[in-house]
């Protein structure tokens, strides 16, 4: 086991478009601890997703050197890279990425599906509502995406991330079509996630969900401008309990 | 490592049911896209049907000749009438029939032939028909039993007697539903008097009927109708299937022996074995059958084309979900898997069903009377062995394709 979960060297992307060429990520040094929790944050533009799908070997640097867990991504073959994503990462989409006409516990259960050894039916099924049911979700088991609304969608995504168990979950603002409660619920989700010594790495334009994590890095133009230890971090349960609250306080006035 | 196996055998299973599940969501175009296939098969399919029943057809033509025929043609039959009377010593004789039947031992039956064209006139009626001058033994040569009556004998056949065995057609023209025996018939105004009807036989090689004819003695026919003094061929009826070959050579040795044949001059007679008509006809029908087979099999190339478009179609529209797959830890085999299964379920549910046309058109075709197609476990085997071929080569360049993406591309694509 290293040290570091992750561990990128001047990480660049970049995109050419005719003739324009456009720094995604522009130089991105970092190190990552497991047990880490971390909120990437930055203005729109900034780069945080294009980082997000390298973090997530979904997609490969332009230069610069990534180890995951002390591995060299850019040494492994595709399958090899499925393989990892398969079994060590949990990627939560900006755009959740459902699979259309099929049940929110198929969707779940698609990286099972895809899992060596073979996991069977029954087991992919059970693990899958049990995500499910952690996000809140457990009487949606079998409605198509386009029967849930985008909130629900987003936790059938985080279920999906969750369900193999992963070392590393990358969430791309999975509280951005999320109400109060929800994204609570959620932030409590990866609390707890981390709390059982889960990696999360996630991307957030909200301060007040920043504020959940353990370590705030901002981002502008492709690089790192601020990455801090976060002094004031805050609780899902203490927040639950606020918002309970102040909501039998506004149903009594 | 039988772990890794069987785990991917299962997920091959599951891949499989994802492939058959986008095909249903799509019956129509899955429909049409297994059309090419379909049509493919079951013209490849009902072809070979079709021509089996043919060769069938044919070979049934060829037995009711008879079985185990040898047939002699003297080699100046078409100069005969001209030749007749002149002394050409090439002509095949009677008394060669006579040599023959005495000398070559496996010669069970021999039979003269002469035919005429004529107008036979009975009760008033008129009909042109083939006059067979033959001997006694032709009926049982042509394995052709009598409806009634009986065949004229070698008492006949010796005094040349005016009797004639008549055929069903012909009967049927000249004396409608009358039962013929005992009525005369006029042949070139010399009157017969008819003794037997044959059973009918229906079409023979070339379609020609073979129940529109009037069989007298050949004696009768050579001396009384066209004055000839040989027959045109003689038949031979051989004991065997296995002594056929040893019986044409010493048929032929016989004969060159009699017309005083030096060894540098050839033949003059023509020996046709019967087997061998069957045999080349068999060959004929057979490569007729295979050329129009494959020229049918090259619409499954067409079929297999319009599979490939398809698959290209569908791994286009589905670039997110493969993108997804693919993200969540879908390994390229997976994804290759996936969309190679889909276009095989494709091109064997085309094949199955062109099979299952081809045995339709097949039976359809079994109504003509006398047409027996049948369609061969053969080329079933090859229909559906080529249907899945193609599925395979032409799925195998979309289903790379959607193996080889991008995650991310994938991902945005729009
Ligand atoms: N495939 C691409 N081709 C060209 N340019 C791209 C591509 N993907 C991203 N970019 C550019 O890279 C930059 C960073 O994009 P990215 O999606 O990482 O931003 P982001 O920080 O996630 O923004 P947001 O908060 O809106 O999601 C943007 O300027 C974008 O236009
Ligand atoms: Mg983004």
């Amino acid at each position: 086991m290293s040290t570091t979960v992750i561990e990128l060297t001047d990480i660049r992307k970049t995109y050419r478009t005719g003739d324009v060429e456009v720094h995604a990520v522009n130089g991105v040094s970092l190190s990552i601890k497991p047990g880490e929790f971390v909120a990437i944050m930055g203005s729109s533009g900034s780069g945080k997703s294009t980082l997000m799908n390298m973090l997530g070997c979904l997609d490969q640097p332009t230069s610069g050197s990534y180890l995951l867990d002390g591995v060299n991504v850019a040494k492994l073959g595709r399958a090899e890279l499925s393989r990892l994503r398969n079994q060590k990462l949990g990627f939560v989409f900006q755009s959740f990425n459902l699979l259309a006409r099929t049940t929110a516990c198929e969707n779940v259960e698609l990286p099972l599906f895809y899992t060596n050894p073979h996991v069977p039916l029954r087991e992919r099924r059970q693990r899958a509502i049990k995500a499910l049911e952690k996000v809140g979700l457990g009487a949606r088991l079998y409605n198509h995406p386009n029967q849930l609304s985008g909130g629900q969608q987003q936790r059938v995504a985080i279920a999906r991330a969750l369900v193999n168990e992963p070392e590393l979950v990358l969430a791309d603002e999975p509280t951005g079509n999320l109400d109060t409660r929800t994204s609570i619920e959620v932030m409590g989700l990866f609390q707890a996630l981390n709390d059982a010594g889960i990696t999360v790495v996630m991307v957030t334009h909200e301060l007040d969900i920043a504020a959940y994590c353990q370590r705030i890095i901002v981002m502008r133009d492709g690089r790192i401008i601020r990455d801090d230890f976060n002094k004031a971090r805050i609780f899902a349960s203490d927040q639950r309990a606020a918002l309970d609250a102040s909501e039998q306080h506004a149903s009594l006035s | 490592m039988l772990q890794a196996l069987t785990s991917s055998l299962l997920r091959a299973g599951l891949t499989a049911m994802i492939a058959f599940r986008a095909l249903r969501r799509n019956k129509m175009r899955s429909i049409l896209t297994a059309l090419g296939i379909i049509i493919g098969v079951a013209s490849v399919v009902s072809i070979m049907a079709l021509g089996r029943g043919t060769q069938r057809r044919i070979q049934d033509q060829v037995s009711s000749l008879g079985s185990n025929l040898l047939i002699v043609f003297s080699k100046s039959r078409r100069t005969n009438a001209a030749a007749a009377g002149s002394g050409v010593s090439s002509n095949l004789t009677l008394q060669d029939v006579e040599a023959i039947r005495r000398e070559v031992r496996s010669v069970q039956a021999a039979s003269p032939e002469v035919t005429l064209t004529a107008q036979a006139v009975a009760a008033g009626r008129n009909w042109s028909t083939t006059i067979a001058g033959e001997s006694p033994s032709y009926l049982r040569i042509r394995d052709w039993p009598l409806a009634r009556g009986s065949m004229f004998t070698e008492r006949e056949v010796r005094s040349a007697a005016r009797v004639a065995v008549i055929g069903s057609r012909t009967a049927r023209e000249l004396f409608g539903p009358l039962n013929p025996l005992g009525q005369t018939v006029r042949i070139k105004n010399m009157p017969f008097t008819i003794i037997g009807q044959l059973k009918s036989k229906g079409a023979g090689i070339g379609g020609a009927n073979q129940d529109d004819r009037i069989v007298i003695p050949y004696t009768t026919a050579m001396r009384r109708l066209t004055g000839e003094k040989y027959p045109r061929l003689v038949t031979l009826q051989i004991s065997s299937d296995g002594l056929m070959s040893a019986a044409q050579e010493q048929v032929t040795a016989l004969l060159r022996q009699r017309h005083h044949l030096t060894a540098e001059r050839k033949n003059d007679f023509d020996i046709i074995n019967q087997k061998e008509i069957a045999d080349t006809v068999n060959s004929i029908t057979n490569s007729l059958t295979y050329l129009l087979g494959g020229i049918a099999g090259l619409s499954l190339l067409v079929g297999g084309i319009g599979i490939m478009n398809i698959m290209l179609v569908s791994v286009t529209e589905r670039t997110r979900e493969i993108g997804t797959r693919i993200a969540v830890g879908a390994q390229p085999r997976d994804i290759l898997l996936q969309f190679l299964i889909e276009s095989i379920t494709l091109s064997l549910f085309g094949g199955a069903i062109g099979v299952a046309l081809g045995y339709g058109v097949s039976a359809a075709a079994s109504m003509i009377p006398n047409f027996h197609p049948s369609v061969s476990i053969g080329s079933v085997v090859v229909a559906f062995g080529i249907s899945f071929i193609v599925g395979v080569f032409f799925g195998f360049y979309p289903a790379r394709k959607a193996a080889n993406m991008n995650p991310i591309t994938a991902l945005r694509f729009e």
